[in-house]
């Protein structure tokens, strides 16, 4: 049955690939080379390596996990910083009222806007990239999370103090958990920025990764290799969406289970 | 064991202000269980909050056991009117009655073996691995009074603890409180609305006036125990006592000199 379903929902893609395929073989324009022909470079590209490698080759060995590697530092880097801020400043109305308006003049500058800057500051590299990253990533968790922190339930609050908890207990069991479904909410709406920063990142100033490849196939004038990388980009960020929502679903089971049923 | 004396409090400044308390004395023994009314709106949830060190009163003093109260009392625990905001949906239930153990210094299995024991007392035996919502709202306020138990407070306050159940849950949980209490040797303020409630659960009977509130009437409720809610509630005593309080609420001062 849930094969059926799956199948169901699925329908639609190859009905799509099919008529792809035909618009653009009838089309013969270069710009939009036919899918089969960008899934024979994508293999060339990536899965025709030796098969005690998994059959990668040496790009895809080189470019992906360099670029998951950056994309995961940045994001797991800007998630400790925006919780740990975030939750500051949900708690604290002091340094709310001192350190929002920074957080507002911050956010509201595009984060390419700013690769110059890491450029100079950091040259070329990881650090630069990561930078960029983080930068362009941390503010949806920073004011989910300081948004999630303001917002625990008055009375979650008196509860613990009517039953003594210290202030580390009430942190991690009461105020943590609360704004929770919060900073889930930012993780994965910056989980996706983190994808899009990582590409432009590379294309700037870079010698790998999937940014790097894609304007390396650019120059080369090499479209079905330039549209194998979106697809690869595309499909990554399906991935980590997938993963992520595993993930929040486990955690936040609970949060599921009672607005269910209040 | 609590004493208040002239206790008041004034929310806001200026011309808008409002009084809730105005001037309340009241002491509590040990070992009793006062149930306060008052009309709706009259500062019952301001008085709790004041005992309970939520709110600090902006004139008299409360003291518990000798002390003054001027943050949260160590032995003391509160069973709040609206559950599903009182416990924790992120934590099963038995955490959730677990929780509070960790302040006495108690380890792992001796806080979950408090837990199971006073999830038991309120006949949720096997309920520690759910979690809270899972639960219907009578239960849920009974794993509110087990965590209560599970914390062995001198003083136990109760905010409306049965007002957004249906009926017949209420009653259960009014025998369940009956039940504990002689149980535990614990002193209970349970605040409510409904006269019948205060009079079928009290020793004692504290009526306050509309806003600021103060002492309208302090009636003993001697009724035979065990208490049963259908016998007791027949009683001529009873009756009559609930009339008393219904006129003591509604404003009309007959008789106070019945308080004892």
């Amino acid at each position: 049955m849930r094969f059926l379903r799956a199948l169901g929902r699925l329908w639609l893609v190859p009905v799509v690939l099919v008529a792809w395929e035909a618009a653009t073989r009838l089309a013969e324009d270069i710009f939009f080379p036919p899918p089969t022909t960008i899934a024979a470079r994508m293999h060339e590209m990536w899965f025709s390596g030796p098969a005690e490698r998994l059959w990668l080759t040496d790009a895809a060995l080189e470019n992906i996990p360099t670029s998951v590697g950056r994309l995961f530092a940045g994001w797991l880097l800007a998630g400790v910083i925006g919780v740990v801020l975030g939750v500051m400043l949900g708690r604290s109305a002091l340094l709310s009222r001192f350190i929002d308006p920074l957080v507002q003049f911050g956010r509201a500058i595009p984060p390419p806007a700013l690769l110059p800057f890491f450029l100079a500051l950091f040259s070329v590299g990881a650090q630069m990239q990561i930078a960029t990253i983080v930068f362009g990533i941390v503010w949806p968790i920073l004011l989910n999370s300081s948004d999630g922190a303001r917002h625990v339930d008055r009375q979650h609050l008196e509860t613990s103090t009517v039953f003594g908890l210290s202030r580390s207990q009430r942190l991690f069991w009461v105020i943590l958990p609360s704004a929770m479904p919060k900073i889930f909410a930012g993780l994965r709406l910056s989980l996706s920025l983190a994808l899009i920063l990582m590409v432009i990142s590379e294309l700037v100033g870079s010698v790998n990764g999937i940014g790097f490849q894609l304007l390396d196939a650019q120059r080369s004038y090499d479209l079905p290799g330039v549209w194998g990388t979106i697809v690869v980009l595309g499909v990554l960020g399906y991935l980590l969406n997938s993963v992520f929502l595993v993930a929040e679903r486990r955690v936040l089971s609970w949060h599921r289970g009672a607005n269910r049923t209040t | 064991m609590l004493e208040i004396s002239n206790l008041t409090h004034v929310y806001g400044g200026g011309p808008g202000a409002h009084h809730a308390l105005g001037g309340i004395d009241l002491k509590v023994a040990q070992g009793e269980l006062v149930c306060i009314v008052g009309p709706s709106g009259c500062g019952k949830s301001t008085l709790l909050r004041s005992i309970a060190g939520l709110l600090r009163p902006t004139g008299g003093t409360v003291t518990l056991g000798g002390k003054p109260v001027e943050r949260t009392p160590d032995d003391l625990a509160v069973v709040f009117q609206d559950y599903s905001r009182s416990l924790f949906p992120w934590m099963s239930v038995g955490d959730n009655v677990a929780l509070p153990l960790r302040r006495k210094g108690m380890d792992r299995p001796r806080r979950r073996e408090a837990a199971t024991e006073a999830l038991e007392q309120v006949g949720l035996a096997g309920a520690a691995g759910k979690y809270p919502w899972q639960l219907s709202g009578g239960m849920q306020q009974r794993v509110s009074i087990a965590r209560a138990l599970a914390y062995r407070p001198a003083l136990m306050l109760m905010d409306e603890p049965f007002g957004s159940v249906d009926a017949q849950t209420r009653e259960d949980l009014e025998d369940l409180t009956l039940r504990v209490r002689s149980h535990h040797d614990m002193t209970i303020l349970l605040i409510t609305h409904d006269i019948d409630e205060s009079v079928y659960v009290g020793d004692r009977v504290v009526v306050l006036s509309k806003a600021p509130a103060t002492v309208a009437g302090d009636l003993r409720v001697d009724l035979p125990g065990p208490r049963d809610q259908i016998t007791t509630r027949e009683n001529p005593a009873f009756v009559h006592l609930r009339a008393e309080v219904g006129r003591l609420v509604r404003g009309m001062r007959n008789d106070p000199a019945v308080s004892s």
